[in-house]
């Protein structure tokens, strides 16, 4: 174990599967950085947040290629390089730039398996940030996991922790299908202990972040964190959480999930993203369908407002699930009559 | 015309293949046993044979929702293809893709495609894996007049471009983007034209011409083998039926397509040069003929006893694991 942060685990990941596999490569806008520049030497960048730096150092520029600012050119390229037996990590800069790629994801990537009766393969990952916490408005905030969790044919992960960061990544690249990679741009900085040499994390396994008998939470990303501050808080008045960290919304872990419903008998969601149609109504629509009879009080979903996510720090901070607003919808559904 | 003889009868079998292929579909489809959108490729065979007769399995070509003869062209088998279209449980892609998405991986065509320019941006990947594994193999794009206006294939030819790639984008301009006309939607003078700006060397080539088009071909997939960068060819070319089957064709002259048919059919052109040259004759050709009705035959009969897929399998080959 050693102690890094979300970013240095990720980028662990990327060289030791780049020295596993020859086949693994990486491209992206600026992944690199300077390609082609008269005035600098390439590899001031790494990404713009930092996740492939020095990789070109190791590997070369063959393996670390700048990509023009073509989201589907550059999502389209490593789907046809996968499809034609390589292995691309592409980056997407933030997902809310995957408007500009859906069609390459969506049509392409994700269903050739599919119509070509299960004789293809697209082993291609798609790294991309998301979420608030920037004050970066309403085109560079957003999460849209919940867009492409909606689409069969792709995997979705969205890692909350350093170790999980690593783990999720390498088994994402060695993953056979196409695998949108969520990173949460807040999380960057974080630090905790990651496993050294190989670590892989397996798909569709929820982590049990804590144990508790009250009640269910369920989160991704950086809700986990707000989750477990909120159980804090709740732990002085005597209430107990699971809290479920899913880790991938595709495949999704349903028996973590449904089995601690069961045992809690109530269930809150926590999303970072508006209301409708989203990773929260999805849980809770599982559960309610599932294991209606084990549930004391009604499902509650802590969410984004059906807005776009705003500019201002206030209507932001209003925009993101608190631990505060978690603490109070526990709070409702323990003391529910 | 310095091909062998087995050459030319590989050439005119695979042209014939196609249109028969496509003449079956046309009157099959009346009778309401093909399901789906079909849109039929006659007319327009010189160009996918005269392109893939340059290739081999270790080549890459992307495809339209205008697909079967591309597929054909590049070695997909055909009674495969035919219990495909109809829908049956052993057709090429196991009935989950029909028409628009034929696709066989192991003699590396990549798919026809539902998106008229989704498949560049996957010829560009494919070129870029050729790249990489240092083999000398390619990547080639088939589009036609409507998908050359889709912002993916701009960013293709640009990434194929700074990259350098073995890439090679075929523009067959059948003049009709769907049902409007290319003069309209292309606001360059041609699309090579457009395409030049890219610094891509293209060229504008008679698509109704095999032995032009496999010329063209050879000497710019050679140049591409050899590290050379990508290429761009338009081929000005014809088809024959409508966008659709279906498509009552309205935006056309009134004699347009009886001119084609009977001064613009490449298969035509083709028999006449070559048996005017004495490089075959009439016999050569009816004998050609027959083997490729016989196969044309074999695949209906086939396809039409073929099972049925079983409603269950809805749900299988979505993903390699799960």
């Amino acid at each position: 174990m050693t102690e890094k942060t979300y970013r240095e685990a990720l980028t662990d990941a990327l060289f030791l599967e780049m020295r596993r596999d020859e086949n693994v490569f990486v491209m992206g806008e600026d992944v690199v950085g300077g390609t082609g520049s008269p005035h600098a030497e390439p590899g001031f960048v790494g990404g713009v947040f930092g996740v492939t730096g020095g990789l070109h150092e190791e590997f070369g520029l063959e393996r670390c290629i700048d990509m023009p600012i073509s989201e589907a050119g550059i999502a389209g390229t490593a789907a046809g390089a996968a499809l034609a037996g390589k292995r691309p990590v592409a980056e997407i800069m933030f997902c809310d730039f995957m408007g500009l790629c859906l069609d390459q994801l969506m049509n392409q990537a994700a269903k050739f398996r599919y119509m070509f009766g299960g004789k293809a393969t697209c082993p291609m990952v798609l790294r991309t940030t998301y979420g608030a916490g920037m004050n970066a408005a309403s085109q560079h905030s957003q999460s849209l996991h919940p867009l492409v969790t909606a689409i069969p044919g792709l995997k979705v992960a969205m890692p909350s922790t350093p170790a999980d960061a690593k783990g999720l990544l390498s088994t994402a690249i060695r993953d056979d299908d196409p695998v949108i990679f969520f990173e949460h741009k807040t999380l960057y900085t974080i630090s905790g202990d990651v496993p050294d040499g190989e670590h892989l994390v397996p798909f569709g396994k929820a982590r049990m972040v804590s144990e508790g008998d009250d009640c269910t939470l369920v989160a991704t990303g950086r809700m986990v964190s707000f989750c477990e501050n909120a159980a804090q808080a709740l732990a002085d008045d005597g209430i107990t959480c699971d809290i479920i960290d899913p880790r991938t919304t595709s495949p999704l872990d349903e028996d973590a999930i449904l089995d601690s419903v069961e045992k809690t008998g109530r269930l809150v969601v926590v999303d970072e993203t508006p209301p409708r149609c989203s990773f929260a109504s999805d849980i809770a629509a599982l559960a309610a369908g599932e294991v209606f009879s084990s549930l004391k009080a009604p499902i509650k979903q802590i969410t984004g407002p059906h807005s776009p996510v705003p500019f201002a720090k206030e209507l932001e901070g209003e925009f993101v699930p608190s631990p505060t607003k978690i603490r109070d919808a526990v709070s409702e559904v323990v003391n529910f009559k | 015309m310095q091909l062998a003889r087995e050459e030319l009868e590989q050439a005119y079998k695979q042209m014939k293949t196609i249109r028969e292929f496509e003449e079956h579909l046309h009157r099959e489809i009346m009778t309401g046993s093909i399901p789906g959108f079909t849109h039929l490729y006659a007319g327009q065979e010189a160009v996918a044979v005269g392109v893939c007769e340059n290739l081999t399995e270790a080549d890459f070509i992307t495809s339209t929702h205008r697909g079967h003869g591309h597929c054909i062209a590049k070695g997909c088998d055909v009674i495969g293809m035919m219990k495909e279209l109809y829908g049956k449980a052993d057709g090429l892609c196991k009935g989950k893709g029909g028409s628009m998405h034929v696709a066989d991986m192991d003699v590396g065509m990549l798919g026809a495609n539902g998106i008229v320019g989704g498949g560049p941006p996957l010829a560009t990947g494919a070129a870029l894996a050729a790249k990489l594994d240092g083999k000398g193999s390619v990547a080639v794009s088939f589009g036609g007049d409507g998908s050359c206006n889709q912002g993916p294939v701009f960013e293709s030819m640009n990434i194929a471009a700074i990259l350098n790639l073995p890439s090679i984008f075929v523009y067959e301009n059948n003049r009709y983007s769907e049902h409007t006309h290319c003069d309209y939607v292309i606001a360059s003078e041609s699309i090579a034209s457009r395409v030049e700006g890219f610094g891509i060397h293209t060229v504008k080539a008679n698509g109704f011409d095999f032995f032009e088009v496999h010329e063209v071909m050879k000497e710019l997939i050679a140049k591409a083998r050899e590290g050379n960068g990508p290429c761009a060819v338009e081929f000005e070319t014809t088809r024959f039926y409508g966008h659709f089957e279906g498509d009552p064709q309205n935006y056309r002259a009134q004699d347009e397509l009886k001119n084609d048919r009977e001064n613009n059919d490449c298969i035509t052109i083709f028999k006449d040069k070559v048996t005017e040259a004495g490089l075959l004759s009439d016999d050569d050709i009816n004998k050609l003929d027959e083997e490729v009705n016989s196969l044309i035959e074999e695949s209906v009969d086939q396809a039409k006893k073929s099972p049925l897929p079983n409603p269950e399998d809805v749900t299988t080959d979505v993903y390699v694991s799960y």
